[in-house]
Parts: C-alpha cells; sequence; structure tokens
C-alpha cells in the first residue's frame, strides 16, 4: 500500500505534478518508489530542454532492479532541476512526494487539469 | 505460490517485500537493501537461508563415491569440521552445482543450492550404483546466516554457554555439531560470521530472538550485492551446466592430484586444459554514473567480445561492479554496451570488497 496525497495530479507514467506559482512541480509516485526499488542515480534533464508534449522522456531513474525512463506530465521547458539527487538519489525512495526532480514552465495553463487526480490514480494502481 | 521457508510468517510480519527465487517467495528486502547492505558490512545482519537443502552423507564407501562425484577431493578433509568448496560436474565438464561440504562425525553433509536441489539429488541417486552410500535430504531442518564484523560476538552473547565456547573455537571453514544444531564460520557475504543449521521448529523463535536483539534481518538483494563484492559466483548466473569451472575462477577448487582420482567429468577437463583456456571471469567497475547488468556486452579492443553474468550496484563501493566472462587475452580495459550506449570500465580481479575493504 502506497500513499497517494490528494492535493497532487498524477500521470499514468506514475509521475506526480503539482502547481507552484506559473510552474508545474514533478516527482515519482510512491507507488513508482516501492517498485523501483532502492533508487541508487538519477539523470536530471537539462535546464532548457523542451518537452513538445506531455509524455516526452525527461531522464532516467536508476535503482538496483531497473533503469527506468520518466517522462513530463506536460509540455513545456525545464526551469529548474533537484540537484541535490545527485548525492541522496535514496531521497526519491524515503521522501516521494517531497523530492521534486524538475520543474517546468508549461506550454499551456490546463495541461495540469488533464492528469489523472489521486482518486484516479489510486483506481490505476489498484488501491 | 511458491516454496516457503518455515519463516515465511515471520517474514511477511517483519515488512519484507517477497520476490521469487528459483520457486520460493522469499524477502527481497525489508525497506531498503542498500541499507541492509551497510549493516552487514558495518555490523550484522540476519538471513533465512531454508531455502537451501542440506545433504547428510553416510555408508562405509561415503568418501570413495564423494572423491568421485566432486571436482574437489573431500580427502583433503582430515578433521571432523573442516570443510571446502567444490564443484560437482557432468561428463563434459559442465557445473551440475557448487556446494560446501563439511566433514562431520557421521559422514559428510552437503550444502547446496535451492533451485538445484531435485537436480542433484537425480543425479546423485544415478551415480549411486555399486557404492554402499546413503544420501539423506534432511528437509526438516532450516538454515540461518548471520554475517557481519560482529555476528559471531552478538550470536554469542544469545546463546548456550557450550555454544558460545564453540561459537568462539571454530576457525574459519569450519563446522560442528551441537545438540541438534550445526554451526559453521562460513558464509556468502565476504564477511566472518555463521550459518547456523537447526531443526526447522526451532528456526522461528532463534530468528525472532535475534531481531529481537537488534540484529537486521536481511533479505535476498542485500545478499546479492554482498555476495558480488565478493566476488563469489551465483548458479545460474557465472556458472551453469555449459560452463566448466576453469573458466568459472573455480580452477582453484579443482583437485588435480592425485592423478589417479577420476571425478566426474574429469577427462572433459583435462582437453579443456591441453587445448586451451579461451575464457575468464574477471571483475568490471564502472567509474561514471550507471549499473551494469547481467547480459550487457562487453567488448575488448583487439581482443573479442564477452559477457557480463552478475551486474549490480556496490553499496560499499558506491559505483557499478559486474563479473564478466571475457576472452583470455582481455587485459585492464573493456567497454560495455548499456542501454545502446558504450561505456569504458576498468577489469580487475574478481573480488572487490573484502572484510569490508575496498580492494580494487
Amino acid at each position: 500500500m502506497s500513499t497517494t496525497p490528494a492535493e497532487l495530479r498524477f500521470a499514468e507514467s506514475h509521475e506526480w505534478a503539482k502547481q507552484e506559482g506559473d510552474l508545474i512541480v514533478v516527482g515519482i509516485s510512491d507507488h513508482a518508489q516501492e517498485a523501483l526499488g532502492d533508487v541508487v542515480f538519477v539523470e536530471l534533464p537539462e535546464i532548457g530542454k523542451v518537452f513538445a508534449a506531455a509524455g516526452d522522456q525527461a531522464g532516467v531513474v536508476e535503482s538496483v532492479k531497473a533503469a527506468s525512463d520518466i517522462y513530463s506530465p506536460v509540455a513545456g521547458e525545464v526551469v529548474a532541476v533537484n540537484d541535490s539527487l545527485t548525492g541522496e538519489p535514496e531521497a526519491l525512495n524515503n521522501t516521494p512526494y517531497e523530492s521534486w526532480i524538475f520543474k517546468v514552465k508549461p506550454a499551456n495553463t490546463d495541461d495540469l487539469g488533464k492528469l489523472l487526480d489521486a482518486a484516479g490514480y489510486k483506481a490505476l494502481i489498484g488501491e | 505460490m511458491g516454496q516457503r521457508t518455515p519463516l515465511f510468517d515471520l517474514h511477511l510480519a517483519l515488512g519484507a517485500k517477497l520476490v521469487d527465487f528459483g520457486g520460493w517467495d522469499m524477502p527481497l528486502h525489508y525497506g531498503s537493501q542498500v541499507e541492509e547492505h551497510h549493516q552487514v558490512r558495518r555490523d550484522c545482519g540476519i538471513f533465512d537461508v531454508s531455502h537451501m537443502h542440506v545433504l547428510d552423507i553416510s555408508g562405509s564407501q561415503a568418501q570413495p563415491w564423494l572423491q568421485r562425484l566432486l571436482a574437489n577431493d573431500v580427502g583433503r578433509l582430515q578433521q571432523i569440521g573442516r570443510a571446502l568448496y567444490s564443484a560437482m560436474l557432468d561428463t563434459r565438464g559442465g557445473i551440475v552445482d557448487d556446494m560446501i561440504v563439511y566433514l562431520t562425525e557421521t559422514g559428510y553433509r552437503l550444502v547446496v543450492n535451492a533451485a538445484t536441489g531435485a537436480k542433484d539429488l537425480a543425479w546423485m541417486n544415478a551415480n549411486l550404483a555399486g557404492y554402499d552410500v546413503r544420501v539423506e535430504h534432511r528437509s526438516e531442518l532450516a538454515m540461518l546466516a548471520i554475517q557481519g564484523p560482529n555476528a559471531r560476538q552478538k550470536i554469542g552473547e544469545l546463546v548456550t554457554q557450550e555454544r558460545t565456547a564453540l561459537i568462539h573455537t571454530l576457525r574459519p571453514f569450519e563446522g560442528q555439531q551441537d545438540g541438534d544444531w550445526f554451526i559453521a564460520r562460513t558464509g556468502y557475504t565476504g564477511e566472518d560470521g555463521l550459518e547456523i543449521i537447526l531443526p526447522a521448529s526451532e528456526a522461528c523463535s532463534f530468528f525472532n530472538d535475534m531481531v529481537g536483539a537488534g540484529i537486521s534481518p536481511i533479505g535476498l538483494g542485500a545478499r546479492d550485492t554482498l555476495r558480488l563484492e565478493a566476488g563469489m559466483n551465483l548458479y545460474g548466473q557465472e556458472i551453469d551446466e555449459h560452463a566448466s569451472p576453469l573458466t568459472s575462477n573455480m580452477a582453484w577448487t579443482v583437485a588435480w592430484a592425485p592423478e589417479d582420482r577420476q571425478f566426474i567429468g574429469r577427462a572433459a577437463l583435462e582437453a579443456e586444459r591441453a587445448q586451451g583456456l579461451v575464457s575468464k571471469l574477471v571483475g568490471l567497475v564502472l567509474e561514471e554514473r550507471g549499473v551494469l547488468r547481467a547480459h550487457q556486452v562487453v567488448r575488448v579492443a583487439e581482443v573479442g567480445e564477452g559477457e557480463i553474468t552478475s551486474g549490480s550496484f556496490s553499496p560499499t563501493l558506491s559505483k557499478s561492479i559486474a563479473l564478466a566472462r571475457v576472452p583470455m587475452a582481455t587485459a585492464d580495459r573493456a567497454e560495455v554496451e548499456i542501454r545502446g550506449k558504450w561505456y569504458p570500465v576498468r577489469v580487475v580481479q574478481p573480488a572487490f570488497v573484502r572484510h569490508g575493504k575496498a580492494l580494487i
């Protein structure tokens, strides 16, 4: 059983997203970190990278088990990345909802609304 | 649903995430395999390894039979309690299984792998004819491993005085019976520690007592990264029936002398040796970020190609390591293909950490 905070939105590929001012902040869900196992490396997107569409490849999370691509839940441009994950990748396991990975200036203001809400995500992961 | 050890419910109660291992439902970890790995290297931890099989060999011809069956020579075991590591080969020199063999009061005790138990018994029974030997599968016994620099000390504080005394006199690679417990100073982590074979009916409460005394339970995830750092083979990855001990970092376990000891597979190994060995098992270290994984291709400039047999992240070294079978002429550099790109790796001896210290 994982946790799914009610105020977040979720992509089907297990990223969470939330509004912060005019930016969208992105991380991975508790369900995702549990499935991955211990994270050992995070390949962050470059600042300035442009996602032409929601679902574009954003980076890689590598765990002891496997390497998993992460995708941007929204179209837009990367304006910030969480460099602390380079030295402390296990933060994604320990505090998945407090450990953001990147922040996007969205191309469209209503892309966030197209994502699953918490109830929808819980249904997706069967909880 | 796979096979379950007597401690299955206990693992669940301790929060284990389960995984299938060779047909057994085993704990992968109890929260973090990286933390569990560190716990063993720095202090100690306890593993349920009851999925492995204990085979007791008795009879007047136990020694000559095992001298035929195994590539190492049990004749080297001169004192009760001494143990050795050996491959059991087929007639083509391929490895049927690898195991530890102890000389006991009643004959020999073999500890063989979980996934190969049935195959091993079938092979042994097929090769029993003409020998006064009995093979007894001790399925009523469980097995626990307590590994780490503080393992023997901590266990010694929690058992009877006789057992504490025994624990402190055990030499490395020695195992002795005490009542219905068998205590050995062996392991699969590159650390000091014990492996205890005991009645299944006592295993749960002993495991519980250990955990209650603050000894961390350790899952198979950490078991794999620990043995990989120690350069130890895993049957099914480094070795199988297609692998010869001579190309698996196990040549040292083959006892060629005495020359008239006709162990099964000897002729095949002699032919292989005469032709010249073409590959070897080496260690690989990835200096940059990323994780080496089994089956990734290894390319050696001007020499040829090989393949990773086991790869993972090494928590102790904080980088990725692997074991790989590569052409004999491989020197100290190679490249590995990871998700379509080639990364340089250092080629090293196939042992990376010993007693908590980096060797490479």
